[in-house]
């Protein structure tokens, strides 16, 4: 056999060969093409340049923000906009467009921690009841069944309620009331995986269930969990903004959106700043997730595949 | 090699019960090819799912080297048997690269040299080593059976169960797989089982081979019977006059079995 | 052959798929004619035959690039059609049968209904006349329980029937031209031939135009009047069908060698060994290959 030397002109080159040389090559080159696929899609684009922005912004918001976010200033109560105050101060004098800055920081932690949480659970539960079926898919999809019987924000009010407020108890119970979703999509793609001739060889292989729903499985549910919960995210910062409006997320004085919409809205009439720019944050925000939802299911999801 | 006798499975209960396979019994040497001849829903790949452990309620004896195989089989069965399955574009993981499908059983199995017999084996089907990391959709149906070959081939097995492993393939591709299937049968002295549809394929491969029809054997025999035509079923018969292409007055005495 | 009447004529067929990694040329350069008679085309995956059928009837995917000088049926240029008008080509004019029945059927209505619903549209029938119709369509593609058959829904008919079922639906409209797309090949072998058994009646007995697609250049042989050969989207050869083994092109050759037989021996099977200047080599007038 001979050992074919090539050399790559470009990088471009290099990715789409057809003859990668190491397992990363072949990667890269695949992931090279969803790229491709997903910069086609202009709106997607757009999405994910918000989302890169907010995390920037969060990452550095110490350096962004003029003000301290939560220092309050009496003397310079409800301003309007000004070269000072871009979107003006609120009801205790704080810059509001500092408090946004470092809000993105606690709005990042919460759909961040959800999706650490609730992704993996909803994923084991899925694969593990879609693989095995019988009394372990009953058992495990009667209890997600009584999770989904309640309708999301109830359930997260009342465990919050049970919890006590408070922005990592918000996280829990947002949670704990967002697995199930991912449950039901996990196991309707193990369900039509387990069957199929690779699944059948590995296990004439001699695999165990461990092994084939880790390694087999799981990577081909991922795609459509990780489109299910970006498209999610809005819905995440929506509920987290909604307890917090409710006074059961983050506590005052932290910079939540929520809570600041909440707080704004005794002063909707006559300074509707207060009210307008977080809401405008979290609107954009949580469009900028859905289009980058929408943009990575053309790409990612095996039956929009042309 | 391997003994089959009074292999019977039904699916379903009651009225819907199908009896898929029907006291099926035959004997394979080592070193022999076997043929499973017939037409859809004639059972001839369920008998091969028992046989690989992917069916489980089957009754009956399953005899490998002499010893009989219970329903839930152990590690030591697989590297005795192995398939190769039909369709080449569904038997393979989409998303892993075709070192990591063949990396796969050898981690399993505990086996040491893994990379140097990754090479070896894409060696001995003919793949150069360009091919290793690529996915299956970058390959054509030909190699990735090739692939398949080459998994059913890396744990070393005695016997070879092959499921129509060339019916999703084009003509000049399948005369490679089957010759690559029989000079690696004569080199490592394996033992085949192999289903297919087409009489020309199993007189080409197999010394012996069995004919079914609806779950039951109608008949058993020879290449050399098959090759000159002295069948004495009419249902093979048919089979035979179909097999030689298009005659408008043949297809007019065509019965139902 | 002498042929009365073209009933198509192709000339320079295109078909360019644009894709990342560069343009695909599926079809390059292939002309051919045909009248009232059964044509096939033959050729490997990813030759290009199935892409020829679909042109005919516009049904690639519009990013799909087909040129041509000239694609007519009847005289009338296809290429040239609006969608609409295209419409009423399909079916009415030209039918086309895919391979696998189930995937052509609407799984929630009845066989019955869907064939007479073909017939409705096309024709402009009441109910009842399209019944009557369905139920002798049935009769002709030998249903031997028309009644029964007319009101199963696709999931609870065999393989063999559902295509029977296809290749009624496909001719009610009384179409001049069928184009069959592996019709056979999920088949068992038996079945496969009955159902070809019954193209062919239907074909004679109403002068239609075949252009039989498949892979099986012996069936094909045995089947159709006239073969063509295609490889990488060219027309390699075409021959009658009678002298195809006669044939000194090498790729046909090359197919015809590494068929196993069952009469055959167990030496190794003699393997295609392509050649890229098949592909430049010219084959593409018509007019060399049929004889007269």
């Amino acid at each position: 056999m001979t050992e074919k030397t090539t050399t790559y002109s470009s990088t471009k080159e290099w990715l789409l060969t057809d003859t990668p040389a190491s397992a990363l090559q072949a990667a890269a080159g695949r992931a090279y093409l969803g790229l491709l696929e997903f910069l086609k899609n202009r709106l997607a684009v757009l999405g994910l340049m918000i989302i890169v922005a907010l995390v920037f912004v969060a990452l550095f918001a110490p350096y962004i923000a003029p003000f301290d976010p939560i220092l309050t200033d009496l003397k310079h109560r409800l301003l309007p906009f000004s070269a000072e105050h871009f979107f003006g101060t609120d009801e205790l004098g704080r810059d509001i467009f500092s408090r946004i800055i470092w809000g993105s920081r606690l709005t990042l932690y919460v759909i961040g921690l959800v999706a650490i949480i609730a992704a993996p659970v909803g994923i084991i539960v899925g694969t593990v009841a879609g693989y095995f079926g019988g009394i372990v898919d009953m058992v495990l999809m009667r209890i997600t069944d009584i999770f989904l019987a309640f309708p999301k924000l109830i359930l997260a009010l009342a465990f919050v309620a049970a919890l006590g407020p408070g922005i990592e108890n918000a996280i829990i119970a947002i949670s704990i009331t967002s697995w199930p979703p991912y449950a039901r999509i996990a196991r309707g793609e193990t369900i039509t995986i387990r069957n199929s001739d690779f699944i059948r060889a590995i296990r004439l292989q001699g695999a165990g269930p461990i092994r084939i729903i880790s390694g087999h499985i799981m990577p081909l549910c991922l795609s459509s969990l990780i489109v299910r919960v970006t498209l999610d995210m809005a819905g995440i910062i929506l509920t987290a903004a909604g307890l917090g409006f409710l006074g059961l997320g983050a506590q005052p004085p932290s910079p939540e959106w929520g809570a600041m919409t909440s707080s704004g809205r005794s002063y909707i009439l006559d300074h509707w700043w207060l009210i307008t720019m977080p809401g405008t944050a979290i609107f954009v925000v949580s469009l900028a997730f859905n289009l980058l939802g929408d943009g990575l299911r053309e790409v990612l999801d095996p039956k929009s595949d042309n | 090699m391997l003994n089959i006798s009074n292999l019977n499975i039904s699916f379903g209960h009651g009225s819907e019960k199908n009896h898929a396979v029907k006291d099926i019994s035959f004997k394979v040497k080592r070193g022999e090819s076997f043929g499973l001849v017939g037409e859809s829903g004639s059972g001839k790949s369920t008998v091969l799912n028992c046989i690989s452990g992917l069916l489980n309620h089957w009754q009956g004896t399953i005899k490998v080297d002499g010893v009989p195989v219970s329903q839930k089989r152990d590690l030591a069965f697989y590297r005795k048997v192995q398939l190769v399955f039909q369709d080449p574009y569904a038997s393979l993981h989409p998303r892993h690269t075709i070192d990591r499908t063949l990396k796969e059983p050898l981690a399993i199995h505990n086996f040491s040299d893994i990379n140097h017999r990754v090479e070896k084996v894409l060696r001995e089907v003919d793949l150069g080593s360009q091919f290793r990391f690529r996915y299956p959709h970058q390959l054509s149906g030909g190699q990735r059976q090739r692939v398949a070959v080459a998994r059913a081939l890396i744990l070393e097995p005695e016997i070879i169960l092959l499921d129509e492993p060339t019916s999703a393939l084009d003509v000049s591709i399948q005369a490679e797989v089957l010759n690559l299937l029989q000079d690696i049968r004569k080199e490592r002295n394996l033992t085949y089982v192999m289903v297919s549809h087409d009489l020309a394929v199993i007189s080409y491969m197999c010394e012996n081979c069995a004919v079914m029809s609806q779950g039951a054997m109608v008949e058993m025999i020879s290449a050399k019977q098959l090759k000159s035509g002295n069948l004495t079923q009419n249902y093979t018969k048919q089979l035979f006059t179909a097999s030689k292409g298009y005659d408008r007055a043949a297809i007019d005495l065509f019965q139902d079995f | 052959m002498i042929l009365e009447e073209q009933l198509l004529q192709v000339k320079n067929l295109n078909i360019i798929f644009p894709s990342p990694k560069g343009d695909v040329h599926a079809v390059k350069n292939i002309s051919f004619s045909l009248g009232k008679e059964k044509i096939g085309i033959v050729g490997e995956s990813g030759s290009g035959k199935s892409v020829t059928g679909r042109s005919i009837l516009r049904l690639l995917p519009p990013y799909a690039k087909i040129s041509a000088d000239k694609i007519s049926f009847k005289g009338q240029d296809l290429l040239s059609l609006s969608e609409k008008q295209m419409r009423k080509i399909r079916g009415r004019e030209v039918s086309m049968v895919m391979q696998d029945p189930k995937y052509s059927l609407n799984p929630v209505r009845t066989v019955g209904k869907q064939i007479s619903e073909a017939y409705i549209v096309h024709r402009k029938a009441t109910k009842q006349e399209a019944k009557e119709h369905t139920l002798k369509m049935l009769e002709a593609v030998r249903i031997r329980n028309p009644e029964q058959v007319y009101r199963l829904y696709p999931h609870e008919v065999s393989g063999g029937m559902g295509q029977r079922i296809m290749i009624a639906m496909m001719l009610i409209p009384d179409p001049s031209l069928l184009i069959a797309d592996e019709p056979t090949s999920a088949l068992d072998v038996t079945v496969q031939l009955q159902v070809l058994a019954i193209l062919d009646d239907l074909v004679s007995q109403r002068g239609m135009g075949l252009i039989f697609i498949s892979h099986d250049l012996e069936l094909v042989s045995s089947f159709c009047d006239r073969i063509i050969i295609m490889y990488g989207g060219r027309i390699m050869e075409v021959v009658n069908a009678a002298d195809l083994h006669k044939s000194t092109h090498p790729y046909t050759r090359g197919l015809l060698n590494c068929l196993p037989r069952i009469e055959g021996g167990n030496e190794r099977l003699s393997t295609l060994v392509r050649d890229d200047a098949w592909l430049d080599a010219d084959f593409s007038a018509p007019s060399v290959t049929v004889s007269g």
